[in-house]
């Protein structure tokens, strides 16, 4: 039996892209992803999420930066290894502040790569839906829309039928293994498929 | 944005031209810059560059060799003068890495649409200008094979650093500096990669270019925190790259030497920097168009916008130079005005007339459009920049060390053949791994001008 992951629906340019997204979102698809060959923005608030973690972990590497920075200094300046030249105090925290500052930046901005690949789940070599017809061109010239099976509102029949009413290029299945091609003759036995076992 | 002024003459009209030229679609664009990494058949240009490139790395990697042997007596460096060419390449490159910075950060933030088709070339060539950069304090380490004692690591010795030393801060300056401009470049890489490697036919590039893309596959909520993520960053480098020369210029200041304890340095190095960064970029950006037919994506706009920043700050610049000879005057300091008329009239005059003449004379040129729409004048300008930049470095660190207090202690630095052999051959690794760059990654950011391309074409629903 084929493993359908979703339905794909391609599109020439971004304003029907959003739309499409928006159309889904109204009628309650929720389980669905858009790929772009270069970021739009309204397809963030078309596709119903907002995600502000990011800055906010940024901001806790910036301050461990500082504190790093910041706490080597004065420790190893005035306890590890003091210096006593011309009386000076040993605490001398304006000397401090252009290393401080220079780790502040570099935490954060470790932390703001490393933060963004482990959010958005990479490095991840395979995914289900690179194994969509044509999907190669999401990275040159195409939009596409994927429903995911997994989304309880998703049918085989009614999903097609919602997503050839926005006008899209082309509609296709995404299969779950890269070998089954995705024709478009094998959905009636894939609308047996629940959810299942790919339900994170 | 476009310009709605009526256009006066066929010259400003040229300079007016978009940032893209109309007609492109995501497809021509992104086939035009990835045919140059794709394309089965090196240039024969392409290889004569890097073959020529290399030799000069190699005479870096000999004088190097020659280097670790002697020691840094091969240098023309004696007592007085300690610093000599090291430190004059090291600021010269650090300086020429700034504008990468500038035009992917600064720009992106001040939302400047026509950074796009630059920032992945000026980003790279900041990262080669650190490494080159980076190895000149480490080889004018008397033993540089000790250049980890720079660090705060644990040693059985129980030593730290002295932390209250702008020599110490640099270390952590340019450090934080080439890791982050690294960064900043894989990020901005990673959905081009993605492109290269759906594009490749061969399967071995395929899978390395997978690889490095991280399976990057373009979905809307990844880009959407790649974007944050890339603001964050471009906010971080921008006050970042203000500190790193700011901190270099420290290491001058810090000291009481005629001519080096000022308080305009920071300013001054930082616009310096960017002065000589734009001038690097001009030089390099305007072969690369013409060789690979790129004149599409890289407009006379671009140049046209980099020689006014060169113009802005090359002014800026020249008023440095006016204010350093007014300061000298106007301290009633007699070390500082004889700093002023040993510039003038010592035994590196030459070199300190020829500084004024490229860095402060010629940039007026500028001003004129009709040479700014000249391809090849804007160039030879930009190279006589890059010569300035490097005589002014010289004439900072040696005119002020070979003759500060007592006269009984002052000395002349003559640079002998391996300080020469060791910058020419910086600027061939510097080259080399330029030409690396244009032969295997895309040097212009794909994703962004397919961004461009919607925007122009009103492909996009409203625009901010």
């Amino acid at each position: 039996m084929t493993k359908i992951y979703g339905l794909i629906a391609e599109f020439d340019q971004p304003k029907p892209l959003i739309e499409a997204a928006r159309r889904a979102k109204d009628a309650g698809y929720r389980r669905m992803e858009a790929y772009t060959p270069f970021p739009i923005e309204d397809l963030t608030e078309a596709l119903g999420r907002k995600e502000s973690r990011l800055p906010f972990i940024v901001f806790l590497g910036g301050v461990a930066g500082a504190i790093t920075g910041f706490g080597m200094q004065e420790i190893s300046m005035t306890r590890l290894y003091p210096y006593l030249i011309g009386g000076k105090p040993l605490s001398s925290w304006p000397a401090w502040i252009p290393i401080t500052f220079e780790l502040t930046v570099l935490f954060a901005a470790f932390t703001a790569v490393i933060g963004m690949i482990a959010l958005n789940g990479l490095p991840q070599p395979y995914h289900p839906v690179f194994n969509a017809a044509g999907f190669e061109r999401a990275s040159l010239d195409k939009f596409f829309l994927v429903i995911e099976a997994r989304d309880p509102k998703f049918d085989m029949v009614e999903t097609r039928r919602f997503l050839e009413t926005l006008n899209p290029g082309n509609i296709s299945d995404v299969s779950h293994s890269p070998d089954e091609s995705a024709s478009e003759d094998d959905f009636s036995e894939a609308t047996t498929i629940g959810v299942g076992k790919w339900e994170i | 944005m476009q310009r709605t002024e009526p256009l006066n003459t066929p010259i400003e009209a040229q300079l007016a031209e978009p940032v893209i030229a109309p007609g492109q679609d995501y497809r021509s664009v992104t086939q035009k810059i990835s045919e140059i990494v794709l394309m089965k058949n090196t240039p024969r240009g392409w290889i004569v560059g890097f073959g020529i490139a290399f030799a000069l790395m190699n005479v870096l990697l000999v004088s190097i060799g020659y280097l670790f042997v002697e020691g840094v007596g091969i240098w023309g460096l004696n007592n007085p003068v300690g610093w000599g060419f090291a430190i004059v390449n090291f600021v010269w490159w650090i300086g020429i890495g700034h504008a990468g910075t500038l035009i992917s950060a600064i720009l992106l933030l001040f939302r400047q649409e026509w950074r796009t088709s630059i920032n992945r070339f000026a980003e790279a060539m900041t990262l080669f200008a650190v490494a080159s950069a980076g190895m000149f304090p480490l080889l004018h380490m008397g033993r540089p094979w000790f250049f980890f004692w720079l660090m705060p690591l644990p040693n059985t010795m129980g030593l730290w650093p002295q932390f209250r030393s702008p020599l110490v801060w640099d270390v952590f300056a340019i450090t934080t500096y080439g890791l982050v401009s690294l960064l900043f470049w894989y990020v901005g890489l990673v959905p081009d990669l993605a492109t290269m490697r759906d594009k490749a036919s061969n399967l071995v590039v395929k899978r390395v270019y997978g690889m490095l893309a991280l399976g990057w596959r373009g979905a809307a909520k990844h880009w959407h925190r790649y974007q944050k993520t890339y603001l964050l960053l471009a906010a971080l480098s921008t006050p970042l790259v203000i500190s790193v020369h700011t901190i270099v210029s420290l290491d001058f200041t810090a000291g009481i030497i005629p001519g080096w304890h000022s308080t305009m340095f920071p300013p001054y190095f930082v616009d310096g920097a960017i002065y000589s960064g734009f001038a690097m970029v001009l030089t390099l950006m305007i072969p690369l168009r013409r060789f690979y037919g790129l004149t599409n994506v890289i407009t006379r706009r671009h140049l046209n916008n980099m020689a006014k920043i060169m113009l802005v700050t090359g002014s800026i610049v020249f008023y440095s130079y006016l204010m350093e000879m007014f300061f000298a005057w106007y301290s009633g300091n007699e070390f500082e005005s004889f700093m002023i008329s040993n510039r003038f009239g010592g035994p590196y005059a030459p070199f300190y007339w020829a500084l004024l003449f490229c860095n402060a004379v010629v940039p007026q040129a500028l001003w004129s459009s009709k040479i700014r729409a000249n391809e090849l004048l804007l160039w030879i300008i930009a190279i006589i920049v890059n010569v300035g930049m490097w005589l002014e470095r010289f004439i900072i660190v040696v005119t002020s060390l070979s003759r500060d207090f007592l006269p009984s202690s002052w000395d002349l630095y003559i640079p002998t053949g391996w300080d020469y052999a060791t910058y020419i051959g910086t600027i061939g690794l510097f080259l080399t791994l330029i030409f690396l760059f244009i032969r295997v990654l895309p040097a212009i950011s794909m994703f962004e001008v397919r961004e461009l391309v919607a925007e122009k074409e009103g492909h996009l629903p409203h625009q901010h």
